[in-house]
C-alpha cells in the first residue's frame, strides 16, 4: 500500500475496521494509535446488542453504500481496540478460518 | 471552507480534462435533472491523500475510448449547495469526498467511495473506473 502521509503510520487517513474486545466493530478513518488508544474520525459502530444485522452484512452494506457517520471522533481505549484492518480488506475471523 | 486561491488548481486539474464544473443548484439540476444517458459525477475534495490520487485517476480513466456521455464535477466543502444537490441524485450513497458516481438514465450503476480510493494508486483506481465504463457506457459514446 502506498503511504501518502510522510511521518504518519501507513493507515493514517484510511478507513479501517477496528474489532473491539466488547464485540463491537468500529469503522472509521484511522488517525493514529497512541498510548491512550486508537483515534478514529467519522465513525460508524456495529453493536450486536442493538443491531440485528450480522457483522458481515453490515460491513458489506458499508462497502457498497458508504459510512453513515454516528460519531465524528472516537478514541478507543487500548483495551478495547483489537485487530485493525482496512475496510476493503476486512474478513470476519470466523469466515477466514 | 478553504481559500479559493488554494482550491483553484484542484478545480482546474479536473476541468481541464473536459469535466464540467457545477457550482450552483440550478446548474446541477440542469445537468442531472433530465436523468438521461450516462453521466459521471466527480465529487472533488481538498483532501491531499485521497483526492491527490482520485484526480490523476480520473485523468487516466478519461483516456479510455469508452466514456460516459456527460462528465460533471462538484466541489465538496467549497460549493456546499451544489455538492449537496448533486448528492441528492445519489442519495442512497453516504456522502464522502472524493467520490465518483456513474449514473445511467438517472440510476446509479457504479459508485467509488473515498474508502475505495484511500491508499491506492491512480492506476488501480482508473482501472476500476474504466471497467465500469466498459460495462455501463455504450462504446460509441464519447463525451
Amino acid at each position: 500500500m502506498t503511504v501518502f502521509h510522510p511521518g504518519h503510520e501507513a493507515l493514517h487517513g484510511v478507513t479501517v475496521v477496528v474489532e473491539g474486545s466488547s464485540g463491537r466493530l468500529w469503522v472509521g478513518r484511522y488517525h493514529e494509535t497512541t498510548e491512550r488508544g486508537v483515534v478514529l474520525h467519522d465513525v460508524a459502530i456495529h453493536d450486536s446488542a442493538t443491531v440485528s444485522e450480522s457483522r458481515e452484512r453490515w460491513i458489506e452494506r458499508l462497502r457498497k453504500f458508504g459510512i453513515k457517520v454516528e460519531e465524528p471522533f472516537v478514541l478507543l481505549p487500548a483495551k478495547e481496540a483489537g485487530r485493525i484492518t482496512r475496510l476493503t480488506e476486512w474478513r470476519s475471523l470466523a469466515a477466514s478460518k | 471552507m478553504y481559500n479559493e486561491m488554494m482550491v483553484k488548481p484542484m478545480r482546474e486539474e479536473v476541468s481541464r480534462l473536459g469535466v464540467r464544473e457545477l457550482r450552483s443548484v440550478a446548474e446541477v439540476d440542469a445537468a442531472l435533472g433530465p436523468g438521461e444517458g450516462t453521466v459521471l459525477v466527480f465529487v472533488n475534495s481538498v483532501c491531499g491523500c485521497a483526492a491527490g490520487a482520485a484526480r490523476p485517476a480520473l485523468s487516466l480513466a478519461l483516456r479510455h475510448p469508452v466514456r460516459p456521455q456527460q462528465l460533471l464535477t462538484v466541489f465538496a466543502g467549497q460549493d456546499l449547495d451544489a455538492a449537496a444537490r448533486a448528492r441528492s441524485y445519489f442519495a442512497d450513497y453516504q456522502p464522502s469526498s472524493p467520490s465518483i458516481a456513474l449514473l445511467r438514465d438517472g440510476e446509479v450503476v457504479h459508485f467509488v467511495h473515498r474508502h475505495m480510493i484511500e491508499g491506492r494508486g491512480p492506476e488501480a483506481i482508473a482501472a476500476d473506473l474504466t471497467a465500469a465504463f466498459d460495462r455501463y457506457c455504450p462504446k460509441q459514446e464519447v463525451a
